[in-house]
């Protein structure tokens, strides 16, 4: 349930919120939970009935000893097991609103499995809270996270040093764990690149210091609170459609031949006008597109096709500009052949389609990545087999150099060469995080194996912060 | 069973739209009411007046069709919509037979809403399925037949009444069949060889739907597994099943109540009249209104009252409570939700109170 933030009285004249995607990760106990279940709790998100649950629940267990209290994290741990054993096992999503944004959370615990959670939590945010036990500082999962966010290229990455109190407030804590995270941060190029930024800020979970509201027990710490930062950093899309790089992959063709919708029909649409109707449907993936601009049609083992914008259609209003991530149907002046798995793209602008995929590669299964082994990758609107040609390396996360590697195992992050039965107009991701993203996929049981990102071939020439 | 709310002591209604203190600085409203909600017509879906100068803008909702880039940015709204259909649109291209859970339910009426935008102005490419529990409000089912007739879409219906009759479920103790809904679902699923199933489902609505994945995969038995869950990642959705399993597709997981709420409103979607405040027979049991109805019959000892009320979810009659409202309009529903300090199952929903794993238990079954 969304809070009672934004109240009827300003229904009327705010502008409509805009939405904001971030995930939380960090290692077991450092009050990832908590922290989620306060900020939803402060935000008024938390309605009555769901508190009493967890008041009950938390009674139950004597939360909080004599003191007593509410047990926040219950109010994101939402399967059976896991509250029973008190930790998070899936990624978890949560909604909560102010009168600025909308928030979609996701809660991904750092067991296990703290990789996949990560980088699935990751691949859709728009900034990652990374949380720190004050009394602990950086360890080696905080190192490992980190690398994975810069890696993934998340836009905002914030360092909660949580448990505060803890620690007495002690502001020479702060700055120690402070300077090892911007030193880490440094090492990976983390918040010095100019695609991310990295913030560390002290906080209580328990308590709620610093996260809703600045904290009078924290007078050294002058920067904002967490809920503020989030408020005001700007969202990937946004970032995204001021790309100049248009990117539409064709996700399917409307073309009804004369079997209109009968309620549009009902509502005076011009059966004839419509007869030859032919119009492309995806969603803009990043930069903008107008009617009247040339675009290149790229059908993989085809050389590219330009023709003009003719239309942008959707559901019944004519637009003369999109941008990402909006969803449309796109007309085009020319009648090419266009289906499912094209892409179109700003004249000019257009990359070539390969068989010869080089990736980094989050391996997110139990079932290991061996050199000669069969897959299948889901690149855009397409999926293709493939074969492991070899694997190059894997990032070792203390030096955060690629060390020697022939196999990829459940959290390892690791270079790799693949073949493709079909090209791909594959892009770097550095440059672009949705054509530059893909899936590998088990074809045997269809499981998801591993995320990807599309690197330049080597010898190319590769940004260095780039060669994790 | 006993009445469980015990903090939360009174019927849910329209007086808990008193917002609660907040840290933020909440400003309640003088007025909770809308202004025109005199006007009766809560339903009346405002339709373009004949063939409009530009053929493509001939629409029942083009006024708001056109989503409004702010300050280079899509409202929430927009960008929830943008991504319900472009799931919508990748499910019908990669799957062989979707078909969409259509109850007549708020959800699900928002769920059509979108794949008509999806592939205007083409028909909508795949059956509507409802799952009848035999208990339904009649308006409901009334509602159901005109949308489906008005779309011109073909309905399958899965009939728990048919399998009380058949023998193969019995009925409950407590009468209620939500319950009883997953064998006829898995049925007309394996026998119209469904691989796709969208659903209405949010993950706002409860903890264990928190953890549901967009794509989301069924075994041969319709069971969810929430421990081994494939990632989801970017915006590319793995829908890769083997015969005999099938996918459940959820567009609009991240939409909260509000949110539909709101989209309604924008959209002016019509609705079963239900949803909105009217004058209805009730009577008290477990903390929440019932309405009285052929499958819903007070004992002797609770008292049948008329009350003024409106409905937050629909489904088994005989399970779903009503809240005290005067929410006529669409937008005075939307001020009542945004001031709500109650989930619409917590309030509505006596099958969603048994217990903390209730809905987890119904899904791992293969419940919606
Ligand atoms: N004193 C104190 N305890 C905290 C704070 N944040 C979390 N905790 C406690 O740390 C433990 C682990 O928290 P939880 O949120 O479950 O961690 P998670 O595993 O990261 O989700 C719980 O007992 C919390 O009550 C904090 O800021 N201060
Ligand atoms: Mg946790």
């Amino acid at each position: 349930m969304t809070t009672a933030a934004v109240l009827p009285a300003d229904l009327e004249t705010a502008l409509p919120t805009t939405l904001f995607r971030f995930a939380t990760a960090g290692s077991v106990d450092d009050g990832k939970s908590t922290l989620v279940g306060r900020l939803l709790h402060d935000s008024k998100a938390i309605l009555a009935d769901q508190l009493d649950a967890v008041a009950r629940t938390s009674a139950d267990r004597g939360f909080g000893g004599d003191k007593g209290g509410i047990d926040l994290a219950l109010l994101t741990d939402g399967l059976r097991a896991e509250r029973e054993q008190g930790i998070t096992i899936d990624v978890a999503y949560r909604y909560f609103a102010t009168d600025q944004r909308s928030f979609i959370l996701a809660d991904c615990p750092g067991h296990v499995q703290y990789t996949k959670n990560t980088v699935t939590g990751a691949s859709t945010a728009d900034a990652v809270v990374v949380l720190i036990d004050a009394r602990k500082g950086v360890l080696e999962q905080t190192r490992r996270h980190l690398s994975v966010l810069q890696l993934l290229r998340v836009a905002h990455v914030i360092v909660a040093v949580n448990k505060i109190d803890l620690v007495d407030f002690s502001e020479s804590v702060f700055r120690d764990i402070e300077a090892e995270v911007q030193q880490v941060g440094r090492e990976l190029g983390l918040g010095s690149d100019g695609i991310s930024d990295l913030l560390v800020i002290p906080v209580s979970a328990l308590d709620g210091d610093n996260v809703v509201e600045r904290s009078g027990r924290t007078p050294w710490y002058t920067g904002p609170a967490l809920l503020e930062v989030l408020e005001t950093l700007p969202a990937a899309d946004e970032l995204e459609s001021h790309l100049e790089s248009f990117r539409f992959p064709v996700q399917l063709v409307i073309r009804p031949q004369g079997a209109l919708a009968p309620d549009a029909v009902a509502a005076g649409l011009d059966v004839e006008a419509f007869r030859d109707y032919r119009a492309y449907a995806g969603q803009i993936t990043e930069g903008s597109v107008k009617v009247g601009e040339q675009v290149s049609v790229l059908t993989p083992g085809q050389a590219p096709r330009t023709t003009t914008v003719a239309g942008i259609d959707f559901a019944g209003a004519s637009l003369e500009e999109a941008a990402a991530p909006q969803s449309v149907a796109i007309r085009l002046a020319d009648e090419f052949d266009v289906a499912r798995g094209d892409t179109i793209a700003a004249a000019g602008t257009v990359c070539e389609a390969s068989a010869d995929l080089y990736a980094a590669l989050c391996w997110l299964s139990p079932k290991p990545l061996r050199e000669g082994q069969k897959v299948l990758v889901k690149h855009g609107t397409r999926t293709v087999q493939a074969m492991v040609r070899s694997v190059s390396g894997k990032l070792d996360l203390a030096t955060f150099k690629l060390e020697g590697a022939s196999s990829l195992e459940l959290n390892d992050i690791g270079h790799a060469q693949l073949r493709l039965a079909a090209p791909l107009p594959l892009e770097n991701y550095l440059h672009h995080r949705r054509t530059g993203a893909f899936l590998v996929i088990d074809p045997l049981d269809g499981n998801t194996l591993a995320a990807g990102l599309v690197k330049d071939h080597p010898g190319d020439h590769e940004d260095e912060r780039y060669s994790i | 069973m006993s009445n469980l709310s015990t903090t939360t002591a009174e019927f849910a209604s329209a007086a808990d739209a008193a917002p609660a203190p907040s840290p933020r600085g909440i400003r309640p409203s003088d007025d909770a009411r809308g202004s025109d909600s005199g006007s009766g017509l809560p339903n009346a879906r405002k339709l373009a007046s004949g063939p409009s100068a530009d053929a493509l803008d001939a629409t029942p909702w083009a006024a708001s069709a056109a989503p409004a880039l702010q300050a280079g940015r899509l409202s929430s709204l927009d960008t929830l919509e943008s991504e319900a259909i472009h799931i919508i649109r990748e499910v019908v291209a990669e799957f062989e037979k979707p078909a969409l859970l259509f109850s007549g339910g708020k959800d699900s009426v928002v769920m059509l809403h979108l794949a008509t935008k999806a592939f205007w102005p083409g028909k909508v490419p795949f059956p509507v399925l409802h799952v009848d529990t035999g208990h339904n409000f009649p308006e409901v089912l009334d509602f159901r037949d005109r949308t489906v007739e008005r779309l011109g879409l073909k309905l399958v219906v899965g009939s728990v009444q048919e399998f009380i009759d058949r023998g193969e479920l019995a009925e409950r103790a407590d009468g209620t069949r939500n319950p009883l809904q997953t064998v006829p679902l898995l049925d007309a699923i394996q026998r119209n060889k469904f691989d796709a199933v969208f659903g209405g489902g949010r993950r706002d609505e409860d903890k264990a739907r928190a953890k549901e994945r967009i794509l989301s995969l069924r075994d041969e038995f319709g069971q969810w597994d929430p421990r081994n869950q494939r990632p989801e990642l970017w915006n590319l959705y793995n829908g890769r099943h083997t015969v005999g399993q099938h996918v459940r597709a959820f567009p609009i997981s991240n939409w909260t109540e509000l949110d539909i709420w709101r989209y309604i409103e924008r959209e002016n979607i019509e609705l079963p009249g239900l949803y909105y405040a009217h004058e209805r027979q009730v009577f008290a049991r477990d903390g929440m209104w019932r309405a009285v109805g052929e499958v819903s019959q007070p004992r002797p000892d609770e008292d049948v009252i008329t009350k003024t009320v409106r409905y937050r979810t629909v489904g088994d009659m005989s399970c779903t409570g009503a809240v005290e409202s005067n929410a006529y309009t669409v937008s005075d529903v939307v001020v009542e939700v945004a001031a709500s300090t109650l989930t619409e199952r917590g309030a509505t929903r006596a099958d969603d109170r048994i217990s903390e794993a209730a809905m987890e238990d119904r899904k791992k079954d293969g419940y919606f």
